[in-house]
């Protein structure tokens, strides 16, 4: 038997897939697809202080392996996530999920995460600190380890679970804003977020997005995710969950070895529904084939 | 999901092509539900609405509008494609109606024609109003006819049946509801044109098509619907331009 379990701040989950916040909604769709309750957790889609509908459509582009999404942050509002999406969750996934939460200020983030408080079906607070796809705050306070650091401190004195800070690749030096928000007190790091991209439609010769730009997922950003991991374990001692194109099980296991305690699959549930499943049947055989028994041996076996 | 084997694959016009697929059809509610299609050395899958089925095929209509549609026009009988079935809200076909119009616009039609058939095993036969730029776009007329609907068809250059649009055309016929399908400018008149209720199908670019990323949504009178799920079938009383 290969061990699978992994322990993300003293919160074990029976594997380290999770997926993606935005790609994933409530889990209620995947729910109709498969049986979610073997997955390691979920992360659910952004959540701020008051609902937001996001940008207009369209919001989804295509690139060659990949996409670019300007949802722009749409969702009910934590009250509602708090009073129906989280009690409805129960019924069908009885694990605790991740809360993904976005704000425009520091006081929207320490609200969110104070109206968190006390319920015991969130495991993990994501700090999302990292969309590209609204006008203020978002990735602002991702840019600046200053920001980063006031936003970190802030929701990490008001939390009763363990923070994790998600980055956005849009920076010159990751590692920075990483070192801030570790030195702040956040219990981990989720890199990456979507990269900042656009396309044209050349029949219109108008940009694709309504938005015009939009962040980029999907195998095309894997290697660029796998490199920030990879530097960001070198620099910080809190755990790392690896995010950005994983869309089949080497991809899991080199995302691990390049320093990630767990990983995040997004954007390829959105085509497969079945992906974190099968990543998750597949994990087992792959391991033995590489002669591992126990999947925490290969976290940061690359830098070894 | 699941996989769907390519029966046939027919030439309707000049970039219009018709595909019959055999495999589980049980996903398929309603009629005006749609399929998302995995294509190869594409990421994005590519939705289709559901033209006809029975219990072992299933008819998609398509038109080649970029390269996506293009391979699928290329596949081969036989082979096969990955398919999320059963896509969406579909029409809703329990309403109260007596003299339903149909109205399709170009690749709106297709699912029009599962529509009429539910409409007839009901015991309703529909009148349809269809809509082309120009004559070598026109299909389906005969399926229609077949069915024993009244079928008029219009094109914007009167090359093919009546000149203009269908809004044009429309009031030839008596009719107590609309079902429509077709390119939001066309809907919009149609909307605006008619007194009575009816049901608007929708389009959006699409991420996942089953509800998950907040893609495809719209702001309606009764709170945001995904185009996808909640959709594509809107009820007149509740759209917002
Ligand atoms: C619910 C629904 C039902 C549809 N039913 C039919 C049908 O029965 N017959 C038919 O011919 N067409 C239909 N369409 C439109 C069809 O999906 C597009 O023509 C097709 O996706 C184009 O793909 P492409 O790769 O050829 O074009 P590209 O322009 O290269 O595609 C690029 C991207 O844009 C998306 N896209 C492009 N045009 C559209 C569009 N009009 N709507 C949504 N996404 C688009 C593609 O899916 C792809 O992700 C439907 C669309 C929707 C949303
Ligand atoms: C449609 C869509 C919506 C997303 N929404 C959010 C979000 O609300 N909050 C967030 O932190 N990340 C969001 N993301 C980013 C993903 O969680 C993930 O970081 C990114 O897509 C890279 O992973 P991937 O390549 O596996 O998709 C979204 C991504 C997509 C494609
Ligand atoms: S396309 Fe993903 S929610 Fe509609």
């Amino acid at each position: 038997m290969v061990n699978l379990s992994v322990n993300l701040s003293g919160l074990t989950l029976s594997n380290p897939i999770i997926p993606a916040s935005g790609c994933f909604g409530y889990g209620k769709e995947f729910s109709e697809y498969y049986d979610i309750n073997i997955l390691g957790s979920f992360c659910m889609k952004g959540t701020t202080k008051e609902p937001r509908f996001g940008n207009e459509t369209p919001r989804i582009a295509e690139s060659s392996s990949g996409m670019l999404n300007s949802v722009g942050l749409q969702n009910p509002g934590i009250e509602h996530v708090v009073q129906q999406e989280l009690k409805e969750i129960r019924a069908y996934y009885s694990k605790p999920v991740i809360a993904n939460i976005s704000g425009f200020s520091v006081e929207e983030y320490e609200y969110c995460v104070r109206r968190l408080r006390g319920i015991d079906n969130v495991g993990l607070i994501e700090v999302n600190i990292s969309c590209p796809n609204v006008e203020q705050g978002g990735m602002s306070f991702g840019t600046d380890p200053e920001m980063a650091a006031k936003v970190t401190k802030a929701v990490v004195k008001v939390a009763d679970k363990p923070v994790y800070v998600k980055l956005t690749p849009n920076v010159t030096d990751i590692t920075e804003i990483a070192k801030a928000c570790e030195s702040e007190g956040a219990s981990g790091i989720c890199a990456i977020n979507t990269l900042s991209a656009m396309r044209i439609d050349i029949k219109k010769q108008k940009p694709v997005l309504a938005n015009i730009t939009g962040g980029l997922s999907g195998p095309a950003v894997f290697p660029v995710a796998l490199r920030m991991v990879y530097q960001l374990y070198k620099e910080i001692k809190i755990p790392i969950i690896g995010i950005g194109g994983i869309s089949k099980v080497e991809d899991v296991i080199e995302m691990m070895m390049a320093g990630a305690t767990a990983v995040q699959i997004g954007s390829l549930n959105l085509v497969d529904p079945y992906i974190c499943k099968t990543i998750i049947n597949q994990l087992p055989g792959m391991l033995e084939q590489l002669g591992i028994d126990d999947i925490n041996k290969i976290v940061g076996a690359a830098h070894r | 999901m699941g996989i769907y084997t390519i029966e046939s694959i027919r030439q309707l016009t000049y970039d219009t092509y018709e595909m019959t697929l055999s495999g589980d059809m049980s996903w398929i509610k309603a009629p005006g539900q749609f399929v998302n299609i995995k294509i190869d050395g594409f990421f994005l899958r590519r939705p289709l609405s559901v033209c006809d089925i029975d219990d072992r095929y299933m008819t998609l209509i398509f038109k080649v509008a970029g390269e996506g549609t293009k391979a699928l026009s290329m596949m081969k009988v036989s082979s096969q494609l990955d398919i999320l079935c059963g896509l969406g809200n579909g029409y809703d076909i329990n309403v109260s109606i007596s003299e339903p119009l149909l109205i399709g616009g170009g690749c709106g039609v297709p699912p029009l024609y599962y529509l009429a058939k539910t409409l007839k095993n009901k015991g309703i036969t529909p009148s349809v109003v269809l809509g082309f730029n120009k004559k070598e776009d026109v299909f389906y007329e005969d399926k229609f006819k077949a069915l024993g609907c009244n079928v008029c068809v219009c094109t914007v250059d009167g090359s093919y049946g009546y000149i203009g649009l269908v809004t044009d055309i429309m009031d030839m016929f008596d009719y107590d509801y609309t079902f429509s399908c077709g390119p939001e400018g066309m809907l919009k008149a149609i909307y605006d044109k008619s007194i009575v209720s009816g049901q608007f199908s929708f389009e959006e670019r699409m991420g996942c098509g089953f509800g998950a990323c907040m893609g495809c949504t719209c702001k309606t009178k009764y709170g945001y619907k995904r185009i996808c799920k909640d959709g594509p079938v809107l009820f007149k009383e509740e759209i917002l331009w």
